[in-house]
């Protein structure tokens, strides 16, 4: 269980999670903005409360992996490490420059604290799998989380590496799926059905759940309830909003940013971090 | 590197795919890194063994294979040292995106085995016979690609590249090659192997027909061609100082692979020529065509791969050596 107080704390890192997400994007001028504001809260869980990680020592052999998949949704990935203190947050601005460590799609090698290479839509499931597997086999306590996009799944990969979580009983993987309904070319209803997400896993042997994606607590209590599935890989489908959290972004891929609406965006969370304290 | 010749070139009692399980099984004895990974044909490719000796540390995926790449990709990251194999077919063409992105731009560490290239396919036809692999595999940054010749070569060249760590592709036949070296013999990657000194032209091939070529040379003495035969087990990177010194001292070259003539051995030995040495040369292998059904004896006929091919070609590319002076 969460207390009040932790509550709170976890929703105001999800609102600078945001913040910096959208003054990073701004910066430049144009990125995925909806795609990494829909992951805010997931984020602010897994960082501010749930993994096991040291920030000063990001590949701390003992350490909680987190695997964004969804590698387009590195801006959010990038602000909430550089909150948590593995790089300064000026580095934030350079995303995307000549010769950046923050390039659009997540890189092992670039960025400190990211733990694989994605971007190409599918591979950070099974790379994901493998991790958990690897550690497994080294008996070592650790958890890999797996964030997929809802687009995402349209991808064969990620369903073969479903039946192969299943039959390796990967129980230190829980993965979720970032079900914000729009893929780039509309709602992903339109183009490539998903339909019950959590019943396709759990029909694939997995332990599935569905909550709010935006609810801190909620997120929080599915994956304690996942940890007590030892032999089951664990999918915990995030009912999100794309764009959750700046008007602006309601719905939007990959766009451009302007001056104001960054502007706008930030009093947006400002906002609503105060209404929390 | 230490070689030894066989004094024959008959074909070996031992087949590739036992050797590679015999080696599978020495290295995890002594390095509990090593996994070893398969779609679905580990008892084709004879690493049932294997499994029995290491339940634990053999991981085979279904008929999956982009999903095997992607997991040896995320076993590597966790520390593992994945051994992964599948038809050389799939290994490439399938799998391309995840050996590309999982494993090579992600600079991880995965050993991909890819068995029954080109012909050696055989009666599993047009649709499992890879002529690209060699190319496909080159055109990925940093990829080291080799090809071994027999199994004395193969054994050697596993345990080598266990211990360095990065991106290989290894494809090889399954079944019995001809022997080439003794067993004990040690290579050393990206460095090829004189097999037979010679002064009129040189022969470079890789797997199966590094054994056509040293046949094709026997064939070219009896008419008094004096041939070089190098084997050039890394395709990538290449030898470019043995290739360079011999189109020196021989003014002549035909390469001979089981590929595609684009893209693979010959294209890679054309490269370092046009560069640095241009001779004439030619190049034996699949010219630009798709697979079919048939035996391998048949299919070495078909395509054009036998040292009778490579003799022919060599007295072709002679004789435009000697227009070259004379003109």
């Amino acid at each position: 269980m969460l207390d009040e107080g932790k509550i709170k704390e976890l929703k105001k890192f999800a609102a600078k999670i945001r913040m910096e997400t959208i003054k990073e994007i701004g910066s430049l001028g144009i990125g995925h903005v909806g795609s990494s504001l829909s992951i805010a809260d997931v984020l602010a869980v897994l960082y501010g409360e749930v993994m096991n990680i040291d920030p000063k020592n990001p590949r701390w052999e003992d350490r909680d992996w987190l695997i964004l998949s969804k590698g387009h949704a590195g801006p959010a990935l990038y602000a909430t490490l550089a909150l948590k203190g593995y790089f300064p947050m000026e580095e934030l601005e350079t995303l995307n420059r000549p010769g950046t460590n923050l390039p659009s799609h997540c890189d092992r090698n670039r960025t400190v604290g990211v733990d694989m290479t994605t971007g190409s839509l599918g591979q950070g499931a099974s790379a994901a799998a493998g991790i958990a597997l690897g550690l497994k086999m080294e008996n070592k306590k650790s958890y890999v989380y797996l964030i997929l996009g809802d687009g995402e799944c349209n991808e064969g990969q990620v369903w073969e590496m479903a039946l192969f979580a299943s039959q390796f009983k990967l129980g230190n993987l829980i993965a979720f799926v970032d079900y914000n309904k729009k893929q780039l070319d509309g709602d992903t209803k339109d183009i490539c059905d998903l339909g019950n997400l959590a019943g396709k896993f759990e029909e694939f042997g997995w332990h599935a759940q569905d909550v709010d994606g935006h609810d801190v607590e909620q997120i929080f209590l599915a994956i304690e309830k996942a940890k007590k599935h030892p032999d089951q890989p664990s999918m915990i489908v995030l009912n999100t909003i794309k764009g959750y959290g700046c008007s602006f972004a309601i719905g939007s891929h990959n766009i451009p940013v302007s001056k104001e609406q960054v502007e706008q965006a930030v009093k947006e969370c400002e906002e609503a971090i105060s209404s929390l304290n | 590197m230490n070689i030894m010749l066989a004094k024959e070139n008959l074909p070996e009692k031992v087949e590739m795919r036992q050797v590679y399980c015999d080696t599978l099984i020495e290295m995890s004895e002594a390095d509990d890194r090593v996994v070893v990974l398969d779609a679905d044909l580990m008892t084709a490719m004879g690493t049932l063994r294997y499994a029995k000796r290491f339940p634990d540390r053999t991981i085979n995926c279904g008929i999956q294979e982009a999903n095997m790449i992607g997991v040896a990709a995320g076993l590597s990251a966790a520390g593992k040292i994945p051994f992964a194999h599948t038809f050389a077919a799939f290994a490439s063409r399938r799998a391309l995106d995840q050996v590309f992105i999982s494993g090579a731009y992600a600079k991880l560490n995965i050993k991909i085995i890819g068995s029954d290239p080109g012909i050696t396919a055989a009666l599993n036809g047009g649709t499992h016979m890879s002529f690209e692999d060699l190319g496909i595999m080159r055109a990925i940054p940093q990829m080291t690609v080799i090809e071994p010749a027999d199994s004395s070569a193969f054994r050697d060249i596993l345990k080598k590249i266990k211990d360095v760590y990065g991106m290989f592709y290894v494809r090889l036949v399954r079944k019995n090659a001809i022997k080439i070296y003794e067993e004990g013999s040690t290579f050393e990657i990206g460095k090829s192997v004189l097999l037979k000194n010679g002064s009129d032209i040189t022969i470079i091939a890789a797997g199966f027909c590094v054994a056509e070529a040293l046949e094709a040379a026997r064939m070219l003495e009896a008419k008094g061609i004096s041939a070089r035969v190098i084997d050039m087990f890394t395709i990538k990177p290449i030898d470019k100082e043995a290739v360079i010194k011999s189109a020196r001292e021989t003014g002549a070259v035909v390469t001979a692979e089981n590929h595609n003539i684009i893209n693979g051995l010959g294209s890679a030995v054309a490269e370092v020529l046009g560069e640095h040495m241009p001779v004439p040369m030619g190049r034996i292998g699949i010219k630009d065509s798709f697979g079919e059904v048939g035996p391998v004896d048949y299919l070495k006929k078909r395509f054009e791969i036998t040292a009778q091919d490579i003799a022919a070609k060599a007295e072709e590319v002679l004789r435009r050596k000697y227009q070259e002076r004379t003109a």
